[in-house]
């Protein structure tokens, strides 16, 4: 496509102020964590960097949340996508409600669902014990309409029911028919539903704050009264890390159907 | 199935009813609706109200604007080029950058000390780059905010330009119609209500954001999200989980309000924008 002197322009003028506005940021970030800092520093220094592995708050925060988004994940797999199956295959009627209770996160701010949990988070802490499936739960609920949207799109794109038929034809149980044959046949939207919820267990803030669970962004800004430097070497080095995982699993068209989200 | 109604239940349902609920009693769980009056009526409360809407409606506009700009350029560029891989992996990123990291990121940038602040002070000392103080209010939130509206426009946005035909802006140009033309009378026509509609998305984005204000500021009566939370975890014992609640429930019913204009937008847009 050849384009126009002014196209030209107009174009490159966005890209660069959208650009700096972007990358100025994290570049003062890297700027910021090499500066020096302590007595013993003499201009540009890596230590914050180095010190980033002899965090013992950190390495158990990064454990907690992995540990929490391993739960979030396995409440997708053996939770929501059955059940979206289900809906799909055998309630056709219940579809529009299961849509609905799915978006209703999108219309109810991560403050005010804890507002909501405070009591029952209090009971649970005091009766039973403080663990991190609570915490689990209440993000599984969060990242609700971006593992519906993906996995709807991913149902409506195979014909579920034929081969939900085959397979009961051929003498298979409901469940193999749900674990066994469909899930396989959706493993995209079910990986593209499960990277968004590790992106968002990974960043959560709001919640985990106020439920005082120590959590990965929880304990970078605990780092970050005490050491600007590291916390700004944490920060950037999972945002590196993060950009870099993205670039290596190219997955065609993943934001565009996941985000997008539709209410109408 | 079952387990799903039960977590549903336990951790969506639940928490949602007891919002609700719980804004028309008081402290002693009695039936009262003085809470949600005086929450109304405080000057505290509606001038965070206040701040959080104007913050939310600012930083939605120039979200929208600046990252609807900025997804046309990708969109003009190269399908599947290094430079449209790299925008739309970065955008989806930095849209999740918000709360604490983001507010690191803007400290260096533009706190004291920080990199564009320092060099003011060499060169430009009389700018208010050289004062972080900016960086505390308003205008640095809005900044901040407006940080993680634009990739968050990209992602909604860029979708809706791919869908554009190009055989519409061939019929212009094959019946003399001028770039300009084309974009007055087609093009912002037809992207106006999927435009609007990512507005109001990045509008509720911002207007829920907690985690950003509260790493940057401070003050806890400057938004509502930080109203609430402060209401809800005071440590001075004066927590009031009933003003917690009537303030949260004010927010859903913004929120409510942007996302039904926000569905009855969609509607529009999907009679011309295929399925995808």
């Amino acid at each position: 496509m050849k384009q126009s002197m002014g196209v030209r322009l107009w174009r490159w003028t966005i890209i660069s102020f959208v650009a700096l506005y972007l990358l100025v940021p994290l570049y003062a970030m890297f700027d910021f964590s090499t500066k020096p800092f302590g007595f013993a520093d003499k201009g540009r220094t890596f230590r914050a960097w180095t010190m980033i592995a002899s965090q013992p708050d950190l390495l158990a925060a990064i454990s907690r949340s992995l540990i929490t988004a391993a739960i979030v994940m396995a409440l997708i797999l053996f939770m929501i996508v059955p059940t979206a199956i289900w809906v799909h295959l055998k309630l056709p009627v219940l579809r529009r409600p299961f849509e609905l209770l799915c978006l209703l996160p999108l219309a109810i701010p991560a403050i005010v669902i804890v507002v909501g949990i405070a009591p029952l988070y209090r009971w649970i802490s005091i009766n039973i014990n403080e663990s991190p499936i609570t915490l689990a739960g209440v993000y599984s609920m969060l990242i609700l309409p971006y593992t519906y949207r993906s996995l709807s799109a991913a149902l409506d794109a195979v014909d579920i029911h034929t081969l939900a038929e085959a397979a009961t034809t051929l003498g298979a149980s409901i469940s193999r028919v749900i674990f066994g044959i469909i899930m396989p046949t959706i493993k995209t939207g079910i990986v593209n539903g499960s990277f968004i919820a590790i992106a968002l267990v990974l960043g959560e803030y709001t919640i985990s704050n106020i439920l005082n669970f120590k959590t990965f962004q929880v304990v970078i800004a605990q780092i970050g009264r005490q050491n600007g430097n590291v916390a700004v070497a944490v920060s950037l080095a999972s945002l590196l890390f993060v950009i870099f995982l993205l670039l290596i699993i190219p997955t065609k068209k993943r934001q565009g159907a996941v985000l997008d989200v539709d209410i109408a | 199935m079952l387990p799903f109604l039960l977590f549903s239940g336990l951790f969506l349902l639940y928490p949602t009813w007891n919002v609700v609920s719980g804004a028309v009693k008081d402290n002693n769980s009695k039936f009262s609706t003085t809470v949600l009056k005086e929450v109304f009526n405080s000057p505290v409360a509606r001038h965070a109200f206040a701040n959080s809407l104007e913050l939310s409606a600012k930083t939605a506009i120039v979200g929208a604007l600046l990252g609807g700009l900025f997804a046309w350029a990708i969109a003009t560029g190269k399908q599947g080029g290094v430079f449209y891989k790299v925008s739309v992996a970065l955008s989806s990123v930095l849209a999740q950058f918000g709360g604490v990291m983001l507010t690191f990121a803007f400290l260096a940038t533009f706190g004291f000390n920080g990199l564009v602040s320092s060099l003011a002070v060499k060169f430009l000392p009389n700018t208010f780059l050289a004062d972080s103080t900016w960086l505390y209010g308003m205008t640095g939130l809005s900044i901040l905010y407006t940080f993680f509206q634009i990739p968050l426009m990209v992602l909604v946005f860029l979708p809706t330009l791919e869908n554009l035909k190009p055989q519409w802006r061939e019929a212009s140009d094959a019946l003399g119609g001028k770039a300009y033309e084309y974009w007055l009378r087609i093009g912002i026509p037809i992207l106006t209500p999927s435009f609007a509609g990512a507005a109001l998305l990045l509008f509720v984005n911002s207007f829920s954001a907690y985690a950003t204000a509260n790493t940057l500021i401070n003050l806890s009566d400057f938004l509502t999200p930080l109203e609430i939370a402060t209401a809800l975890t005071s440590e001075t014992g004066g927590s009031n989980p009933a003003e917690a609640k009537s303030l949260s429930l004010f927010m859903v019913i913004v929120v409510i309000i942007v996302m039904s204009l926000y569905a009855l937008l969609r509607r529009k847009v999907s009679k011309w924008e295929q399925k995808r």
